[in-house]
């Protein structure tokens, strides 16, 4: 399981990495493998969009899973990856580059130290993992 | 019988489970309400029960024994021979829902050829495996609406002018959706009206305008200028076909339909009281992810085979669970298959000849019927199989009279629209000959003089 | 073994069926809505006989074997159903009919609704729905419109046990309710404590299935009833499981408010290959006012000389109409056959070697395969599909290979609670002989998972194909065949 250590984690297996005051948003190595082969991916946000934590920005379809990708953050939605659409497998071969989903402008910095770092991250996986 | 155990063999396996009765395996129901005596009929034999069916069945008069002008939304036409010798087999009715694709390919390959029939015949991209029948798969598309915009969008506008039971189970099926409003067929509004009166309802709130083609008082309507409007909107347009009137009529996908819904009943289904019957449900391939129900797709196998399963399950119930849209299960998959089977038989040239004799004979008898004193046809708009007839007497005493004379009359629209009192709706299909068309109207022109 | 698409075996020209000319003088036909090209395949009728004829020998069936399938109760089928269904006077009447001319069949439903409340224990049935999964959302309609109809507008969620049926929560969902997961305790009934630690007014009610989905039955269900019922709620009974109880104990007598029947389970009407089923609604007293209609009613009473008068009518509070007309007819017929041969020792006999089968095979398996909640049964156990000493070997890979040996396999990777699940439903129709075959060849499966387990791994080896590629069938979606412009 790859899990770079720049990035951070949420508890629902989104990935945050922070370059100024805008946050780019995928999904971890741990959960595409999880959920196998992508075949669908749909993002449900539109530039512009005010989002909080917990709202859903994409829904990922596998041939035998589905999920949701929610926000880990608030702020407003400035980016989305309209190529992955047509790619869903690059959530497969490489989640935390070309899959990167959505970015948002941050309203509250703070929230991002609720989250995990690469190393609490693996161990919450590790756990789950029985 | 159907259980085939010997005493001998039962005493067997309790020994071998290590209980001494078969009482002993039911102990973790409460024994207070354990073994209640249930007051039924005792058994009867196979004879005897097929007996007693059979006298049920013969305390009724069917299509075949009057001369049937009933439709309304199920009609009487003929079935080939062939179609039910062939869902008669075991191999295709004793099967479940294909979960184990290698030995399920030959529903899935039905399904598939099923899935690509109907697309041909509406026009459109893609088509589910089917819904229960057009009532369910009408609310169905509206279910998709919803979805499609997120709940964003709350209104979903229907005329009079669909079949009254599609509109009412609808309703039912979106009762749920609190904030949604289903709007177009209030009382007030003539149920004879022609579609542009949707026209000044369209906003940027509506999700869904559904038409019917031809519509349930048999008229056709062109529906092109309705769906640009929709489409202006941002809206989407459903459309409910009679399936056997797309053997002659324009398919809805040339007029901009994003949705085509039906009942596929006349294409080689039984009446059968009303069910079981076939929804149909095709769309855009852009919608694909947003349907609900069984989808068939081809790929290949380890060997490089082509071979067929079911796809994107993702969007289904048993995986999605509370966020699945809809819950359905199965499709109607032998009704699916009869239907496949019908379509193959007819083909290009059959099922467009079953359809001009539907219009012809329709014709006829809406010319003669319009020319008895006292009756006329209160619609001036092209029509296929069905017309509206206004009579001189309440509908159901006329058909009193016509069943005297061994004749199913039309559906008396007054049921359902109160200012269609007196207006009988009135089916002909191939299965209509000029000698029974006149003997109608023998039988309608002695109610008209009194 | 592949077979071409019925448009690869079109030839133009051919002709399935011949229709007669018109009898009547022609009108012009209306240019303007007339379409330019109908691209419907070309066969002749033997064409079409054979294409069908060799697909459907690609199917596995009940009328060919064992079709051990969990939840779905895959009995066997009786022919007579077949042959009452097909009955002119049934499969000719319209639904449309005045109502004096289709007596017999009003008649037929009414005595099918006496004969639902009378197996179930309940006060008033609904034929109208027209699958299982129809009837769920009937049941969850009819709760919302109870509580609604009391002035109760503060229950909005619905609690379901992490053991159900997906149906549960998406039915849920449909109707507008939030959804409430609730545990299983060890024993594979439902968690009391945790019971109690959500139950408040904004339940509107809890669906169960008992017996659950581990195929056991709840030993806790009077309790729990009483439970809901104490905090307002109402109880919606999956009747997916009914196999097991008939005659045996009346979900309406432990206290269900409603509850489903699956007539193409427990009443022997065929699958079809996935439909139409038949999914009646039974309610108690307190319910009959919303259930869907219209339903069948005693408009005259009868006589010594005259049968009673039989009509339609629609409950004063009704959910309303859940689809066309009255529901699947053809599939009344066949489970009034069914229980009309049954009467009511036969119908314990049913649910007794349906339970007896299932527990044999328990018995049977039991020292081979990993049984997670090991109590006596039902109809129904749930297996685990897997060993630590055969890494890489998954419930999935079993059923394939159960393909080998000429078995349907079970539902696999449901219920969701189980690891790598194997759901076994053998039904009461199925000999010694059978089950016994099919034990051996489960325990000499598993001696292959774990002495040659390529041979589980590439299974399926005979049949018409191999397995299938899902990724590429849901990425390069292909739904219908090609289909000629013209």
């Amino acid at each position: 399981m790859n899990t770079p250590t720049n990035l951070k984690y949420s508890k629902t297996d989104e990935w945050v990495n922070v370059d100024g005051n805008i946050a780019t948003i995928g999904i971890s190595d741990y959960a595409q493998d999880q959920l196998s082969d992508i075949v669908f991916v749909e993002i449900v946000v539109a530039v512009g969009d005010t989002v909080k934590p917990g709202d859903t920005l994409a829904s990922l379809e596998s041939v035998k899973a589905a999920a949701d990708v929610n926000c880990p953050v608030s702020g407003k939605v400035v980016e989305i990856n309209e190529a992955l659409a047509q790619t869903p497998e690059v959530v497969n071969s490489d989640p935390y580059g070309k899959a990167w989903m959505v970015k948002v402008e941050l309203a509250n910095t703070s929230e991002l130290e609720t989250l995990m770092d690469a190393s609490s991250y693996e161990k919450y996986c590790a756990e789950r993992s029985h | 019988m159907f259980i085939p155990h010997t005493d001998p063999e039962r005493a067997e396996m309790l020994q071998a489970i290590g209980v001494e009765s078969l009482e002993e395996l039911f102990k973790d129901v409460p024994e207070a309400y354990r073994y209640p005596k249930l007051n039924l009929p005792p058994a009867l034999s196979e004879m005897e029960a097929m007996a007693q069916v059979t006298s049920l069945s013969q305390a009724n008069e069917h299509a075949r024994e009057l001369i049937c002008f009933l439709g309304a939304g199920a009609y009487n036409h003929y079935i080939p021979a062939a179609v039910d010798m062939l869902l008669r087999r075991g191999e295709f009715y004793t099967a479940y829902t294909p979960y184990q694709p290698e030995i399920s390919q030959g529903t899935l390959q039905a399904i598939f050829e099923y899935q690509s029939l109907i697309t041909a015949l509406t026009g459109m991209d893609i088509s589910n495996a089917s819904h229960y029948d057009g009532a369910t798969a009408t609310a169905e598309a509206g279910v998709m609406a919803y979805h499609y915009f997120r709940g964003k969008r709350n209104k979903i506008l229907i005329p009079p002018s669909v079949n009254p039971q599609y509109r009412a189970t609808l309703k039912t099926y979106l009762a749920g959706y609190e904030s949604l409003n289903i709007v177009g067929d209030e009382a007030e509004v003539d149920p004879l009206s022609t579609p542009d009166y949707l026209l000044n309802q369209l906003d940027n709130n509506t999700a869904l305008v559904i038409v019917q083609y031809p519509d349930f008082f048999g008229r056709i309507f062109d529906y092109t200028a309705l769906a640009k409007a929709v489409h202006e909107v941002g809206a989407l347009v459903a459309v409910v076909v009679n399936p056997l009137s797309l053997g002659l009529l324009k398919p809805p996908g040339q007029f901009g339909a994003d949705i085509v819904v039906g009942e596929g009943q006349p294409l080689g289904i039984p009446l059968s009281f009303g069910g079981p019957y076939l929804g149909i449900f095709a769309t855009r391939s852009e919608y694909a992810h947003k349907i609900s129900g069984r989808l068939v797709g081809e790929t290949v196998d380890v060997a490089g085979n082509r071979g067929y399963v079911l796809t994107l399950t993702a969007r289904e119930q048993h995986i999605k669970r509370e966020k699945a849209t809809s819950n359905i299960c199965t499709n109607q998959g032998l009704m699916a298959l009869a239907s496949a089977i019908y379509l193959s038989l007819l083909g290009k040239s059959g099922l467009r000849k079953v359809a001009e004799l539907c219009y012809q004979k329709a014709h006829y008898a809406a010319e003669e019927i319009g020319a008895i004193p006292g009756y006329s046809l209160c619609v001036n708009a092209p029509f296929f199989h069905e017309f509206v007839v206004c009579c001189p007497r309440d509908v159901a005493e006329v058909n009193e009279h016509l069943l005297e004379h061994g004749i199913l009359g039309g559906y008396d629209l007054g049921r359902d629209y109160h200012s269609l009192k007196n207006h009988m709706l009135i089916a002909v299909t191939e299965m209509n000959t000029r000698e029974e068309i006149d003997l109608l109207c023998e039988a309608l022109q002695e109610v008209s003089h009194d | 073994m592949t077979e071409p698409t019925i448009y690869e075996l079109s030839s133009p020209g051919r002709l399935g069926v011949r229709y007669p000319d018109p009898d009547v003088p022609l009108t012009p036909l209306p240019t303007e809505f007339v379409r330019d090209s109908l691209p419907l395949p070309e066969l002749s009728e033997p064409d079409v006989i054979r294409h069908f004829t060799r697909l459907s020998t690609f199917n596995y069936n009940v009328d060919k074997g064992l079709y051990p399938l969990g939840s779905c109760t895959m009995k066997y089928n009786p022919k007579v159903n077949e042959e009452a269904a097909r009955l002119p006077g049934f499969a000719l009447t319209h639904p449309l009919q005045p109502e004096e001319t289709v007596q017999g069949n009003l008649a037929l439903m009414y005595e099918l609704q006496e004969w639902l409340k009378e197996i179930s224990g309940f006060a008033g049935v609904s034929l109208q729905p027209a699958a299982g999964a129809q009837g769920e959302f009937t049941g969850v309609m009819i709760i919302r419109a109870y509580h609604k109809a009391r002035g109760d507008t503060k229950r909005t969620k619905i609690l379901i046990p992490d053991s159900a049926h997906g149906t549960n929560p998406a039915t849920s969902a449909m109707s507008g309710y939030q959804v409430v997961n609730l545990p299983t305790d060890s024993n594979g009934n439902v968690d009391l404590n945790a019971l109690k630690n959500v139950l408040d007014d904004q339940i509107a009610g809890l669906m169960l299935t008992n017996p659950n989905t581990l195929g056991l039955f709840d030993v806790n269900v009077v309790e729990v009833n009483r439970m809901v019922h104490e905090a307002g709620g109402l109880v919606y009974g999956d009747g997916a499981n009914l196999n097991a109880l008939l005659g045996i104990t009346r979900p309406g007598d432990l206290g269900f408010d409603i509850m489903h029947f699956n007539l193409h389970k427990t009443f022997s009407t065929p699958h079809g290959g996935g439909g139409p089923g038949s999914g009646p609604v039974a309610v108690a007293k307190h319910l009959v006012d919303f259930l869907p209609g219209p339903i069948v009613d005693i408009i005259e009473e009868g006589t010594e000389e005259e049968p009673p008068l039989y009509g339609f009518c629609m409950p004063s509070k009704s959910i309303g109409r859940v689809k066309s007309f009255f529901g699947h007819f053809g599939m009344m017929v066949r489970a009034y056959v069914y229980i009309s041969m049954h009467g009511p020792e036969g119908l314990r006999n049913i649910a007794e070697h349906a339970v007896l089968n299932a527990n044999y095979l328990l018995a049977r398996l039991r020292n081979t395969y990993k049984i997670p909640y090991d109590r006596i049964c039902m109809h129904e156990f749930v297996a685990e599909g897997r060993w630590e000493d055969a890494p890489g070997i998954r419930a999935l890979d079993i059923a394939k290979r159960l393909i080998d040996y000429d078995f349907h396999p079970p539902t696999n990777y449901f219920p969701l609670i189980v690891h790598e699940a194997l759901m076994i439903e053998p039904t009461e129709t199925e000999n010694k002989q059978t089950l016994d075959r099919f034990a051996e060849a489960l325990i000499k499966i598993a001696q292959e998972a774990h002495q040659s387990p390529e041979l589980l791994k590439e299974a399926p080896h005979n049949t018409p194909v191999r397995r299938l590629d899902e990724v590429k069938a849901a990425k390069e979606l292909v739904l219908c065949c090609w289909i000629p412009e013209n």
